[in-house]
């Protein structure tokens, strides 16, 4: 049954639109604040949920919508629709500039800037006569769209839940896409997804605008609704109470956005009937609910309420992925000859000389072995290869190009894919979800295209070509599964996949035989000859010496950072410094 | 403005600098070795000013109602824990500790409250009121996510300042209140008018500011607190306890919080929500010491407060503004000196 979800966003919107049909008032009213919350949650859905990121400014963001619209169309007669687009523009030049300056940091410092700002803009609005200080400014113009007149709540309930159900799309859209895959592998770690290509700063900087585009539209369509605005709905602890919104409805699936707004509003609404009387006083009493509530649910339950949901619904079978055209690919070159050298390499920590001078070099089409005991340095060197760490001196040239102490987004580019000892995978996205990422730098999908679903031809080629890679490796019929589901040696088979996906020219494998079983490891060197059986050249760094011997072409041994020797397996085994390093002078 | 102005504001800049100092203390401490980012501690603030004022007349307020709660929730965690652990023998030790003491300060707040006391003994009850609540709230809604991220404990401590908040308004109600300065008397140095109530607050916060930094230097508590904050890993294999760390931390915290809510109690009207205000401008000082730095905070702190006191002359209708927005000068200062990409833990 592949078109259940269908029929239930089908059953879903028939639900939405007898509501101004048939309910009372009350609850439309109701409803047209729900659907308001949910645009402006749905952001911090796709922020805090899905990148690992969090604003408390997103309540600051709807007012600026609002009172943008506010003023121009009370002040200048501006057409709404014009304000829309003005506040939009204002909206993104404040989210770039706040993101500019704090996402470079610390996760802690963007949720900080934005409660500043959000107090901040809660006091200009409160203090500026022009904006009608704290009583704010009345006789905002209904909106009309095709001649007829929104005046009427129940017309404008159809308006605002059109566009949340628009902006619901759009971010699935996103979310299934290039762009997308990355936003949500930024939480396995910034070092994952800048090995493919991604520059993760400026990838949080287009989230955050996203998330406060979307809030500048709840505003908009909040100031054209009540008709009029005052600063209270945009101080900092609405800002806080969106966030309850995604946190609660779960984070994780566009959906939540849509389920914490209904939760939270409804909650908010019986509450503020019983607390009062129930304690005998006036007051915000519910905010003591919604904060025990928020720290039992991340204490108990910190994917919100969605996944329960969802393990309801039945899953619907996934097709096989068919197959397209590849996408473009690296032009192989043919000559033998250097690929990669390492010269004089050095990386000091402190007083540390952790790579002392190192230098050897990769040629074109064969597996180099890169072994050495303990603490000798290999990783890294394997660090400065891939871009992870700086070179204090010496340099690293990839066919002639300097690519030492370049961020790894640049190095990927330029035709090295690697993976990672500690397995770096997207434990709760599907593998094939997982090999696309690696093929990252071979689209050029944007946020808007994306979003709009104009992608799919590119879409198409990526998700095949992330299907052969799977194939080629041997897991096919892990395809869909989570990739956290797979044991650990088949976990390694996938980052060699995703490496694979982004057609490198080199390939960094770093210990990819650590925890495998004899059988695994077989598997493993099978693969990695067939690699170099199609001409792929191969940096291993490894412990495993019988796994290196029968694989590798050349070895280079390092000891306490320098090179202590480099040969064919067989020299190496014969070496006596290497034996000395190896076996403490035993031989 | 003359310089008598410029004096006066100077004095009061440094005045609230020295509390918003003592705050961002508070706030680096808390953050170096638990990782939380101490929102409600503007609450503890309030709390503080609002348990004294409560009991200048004579009542015993809703905190006691608070901490018992609190502790006997703490109690039941504790007692789970030990019996899932099998570790039965361990839990009378637990509970005086979790809910002995809190039931002690809860039983002598609600028995001295009605005797009208001298304002220093009160202020010793209020004191303890206010920092008994710390390391409770640490049990009850950080320790058991003690290893979750920086994200997730921000969103615990925002939850937790909604509900203090909430609980402030049950307790204290919505009037503000003021607490008696310690002295009215004053003098004159040259052109300007010293009060000594500023000096004791200056006082105050300085001897604090020391014995923290004796707390930290010579005592072995205190340096078990620093090693956790470099590193908790190292600090558990070498025989701390996180728990025990989080607990003492977030004592501490509490009662630097609880002295501010007492010194700013004869400056300004605290009302059940002036907390948050507080508190962020303490992280202001803070995050200028890049949450790490205890004498660049107390400076940010300081500097933060003089910023305050003069655009309170010049623009008073946008001084929360001009403060708050100080704050992106600084982190843009801070991220073009980060290099390095800096990871989640």
């Amino acid at each position: 049954m592949q078109h259940w979800p269908r029929l239930l966003v089908a059953a879903f919107v028939v639900v939405l639109a007898a509501v101004p049909l048939a309910a009372p008032q009350f609850w439309v009213t109701l409803g047209n604040y729900i659907g308001l919350y949910s645009i402006a949650a749905l952001g911090l859905v796709l922020l805090t949920g899905v990148a690992g990121q969090t604003s408390f400014g997103q309540a600051a963001f709807v007012g600026l919508g609002a009172y943008t619209s506010a003023y121009l169309t009370t002040h200048y007669g501006t057409s709404p629709w014009l304000t829309l687009a003005i506040g939009l523009a204002l909206t993104a030049f404040v989210a770039l500039c706040l993101g500019f300056i704090t996402l470079r940091m610390k996760g802690h410092y963007l949720p900080l800037a934005t409660i500043a700002w959000g107090i901040s803009l809660f006091y200009v609005f409160g203090n500026l006569e022009i904006l009608g200080g704290h009583t704010g400014m009345t006789g905002i113009p209904a909106l009309s769209v095709a001649g007829i007149d929104l005046k009427n709540e129940r017309h404008y309930y159809f308006l605002i839940w059109i566009i949340v159900l628009a902006a619901l799309w759009a971010t699935r859209n996103l979310l299934d896409s290039r762009p997308g895959r990355a936003v949500r592998a930024l939480k396995g770690g910034l070092d994952m997804v800048e090995a493919f290509g991604v520059d993760a700063a400026r990838l949080k900087i287009v989230v955050f605008v996203y998330a406060a585009l979307l809030a500048c539209i709840s505003g908009w369509l909040y100031a054209h609704l009540q008709r009029f605005v005052n600063p209270t709905p945009f101080g900092i602890n609405q800002g806080i109470e969106y966030l309850f919104m995604a946190v609660v409805g779960g984070a994780g699936s566009v959906w939540g956005a849509v389920l914490g707004a209904t939760v939270i509003t409804l909650l908010k609404q019986v509450l503020q009937d019983i607390l009062p009387s129930l304690l005998g006083q006036q007051g915000n009493f519910e905010l003591i609910v919604f904060g025990i509530l928020m720290v039992l649910l991340l204490q108990f339950a910190r994917d919100g309420l969605w996944p329960w949901i969802q393990r309801m619904l039945p899953r619907p079978r996934m097709p096989p992925v068919p197959d397209a055209a590849p996408l473009p690919a690296r032009e192989r070159s043919r000559v033998s000859g250097e690929l990669l050298s390492v010269r004089k390499a050095r990386k000091q920590f402190g007083g540390l000389v952790a790579v002392s001078d190192l230098s050897f070099e990769i040629r074109e089409g064969e597996i180099l072995g890169l072994i050495g005991p303990n603490g000798a340095g290999k990783s890294t060197t394997f660090a400065l290869i891939s871009g992870a760490l700086a070179l204090t001196s010496g340099e690293v040239l990839l066919r002639g190009e300097s690519i030492g102490s370049r961020p790894p987004y640049e190095i990927a580019r330029r035709g090295i894919g690697r993976t990672f000892q500690h397995v770096k995978l997207i434990a709760t996205m599907s593998v094939l979800d997982n090999v696309a990422i690696g093929a990252y730098l071979r689209g050029a999908t944007g946020v808007v295209q994306a979003a709009l679903k104009l992608d799919r031809a590119e879409e198409a080629r990526t998700k095949a070509e992330a299907a052969r890679a799977i194939v080629r490796v041997g897991l096919a019929e892990h395809t869909f599964d989570a990739a956290g589901s797979l044991p650990l040696g088949k976990q390694r088979i996938v980052e060699i996949a995703r490496a694979l996906a982004c057609d490198p020219a080199l390939l960094l494998l770093d210990e990819p035989a650590a925890g495998l079983r004899y059988l695994e490891k077989q598997e493993l060197a099978r693969l990695l000859r067939s690699l170099k059986a199609e001409g792929m050249t191969i940096l291993l760094v490894e412990h495993d010496m019988d796994f290196v011997m029968g694989l590798t072409d050349r070895l280079v041994v390092m000891d306490f950072g320098e090179k202590l020797a480099e040969g064919a397996p067989a020299e190496i085994q014969r070496d006596p410094a290497v034996l000395e390093a190896y076996l403490g002078g035993v031989a | 403005m003359d310089l008598t102005i410029a004096a006066l504001l100077t004095q009061d800049g440094v005045t609230n600098g020295a509390i918003y100092a003592l705050l961002a203390l508070a706030l680096v401490l808390v953050f170096t070795v638990t990782r939380v980012i101490f929102v409600p501690s503007g609450e503890f603030v309030a709390w503080g000013t609002l348990t004294l004022a409560g009991l200048q007349l004579g009542k015993a307020p809703g905190i006691v109602g608070l901490l018992v709660g609190m502790a006997v929730v703490a109690g039941a965690m504790e007692a789970w824990r030990a019996l899932r652990a099998g570790e039965a023998r361990r839990l009378p030790r637990a509970l005086a500790l979790w809910c002995g003491i809190p039931f002690v300060v809860a039983l002598l707040l609600w028995q001295l409250a009605p005797l009208s006391l001298p304002l220093p003994i009160q202020v010793l009850l209020a004191l303890a009121a206010v920092t008994a609540l710390g390391p409770l709230l640490y049990r009850v809604a950080y320790q058991p996510l003690a290893e979750a991220s920086v994200l997730v404990l921000l969103i615990v401590s925002v939850a937790l300042h909604f509900a203090m908040v909430g609980f402030g308004l049950w307790f204290f109600g919505a009037e503000g209140s003021r607490t008696p300065a310690f002295s009215s008397a004053s003098f004159t140095v040259g052109a300007a008018n010293v009060s000594v109530q500023s000096l004791l607050v200056i006082a105050t916060s300085v001897a604090l500011i020391g014995a923290l930094a004796l707390f930290f230097g010579r005592t072995l508590y205190g340096k078990a607190l620093r090693a956790t904050a470099v590193n908790r890993a190292g600090a558990r294999l070498c025989g701390i306890s996180p728990e025990f760390a989080g607990a003492l931390t977030f004592a501490l915290a509490a009662l630097l919080c609880a002295f501010c809510g007492v010194l700013i109690g004869p400056i300004t009207t605290i009302y059940y929500d002036s907390g948050f205000l507080i508190s962020l401008k303490g992280f202001v000082g803070a995050i200028i010491g890049g949450l790490a730095s205890y004498p660049v905070a107390a400076g940010g702190s300081l500097l933060v407060g003089l910023i305050e006191s003069f655009s309170s002359f010049w623009a008073s209708a946008f001084k929360e503004v001009i403060v708050f927005t100080l704050i992106i000068p600084v982190l843009l200062w801070r991220s073009l000196t980060t290099h390095h990409h800096e990871e989640e833990e």
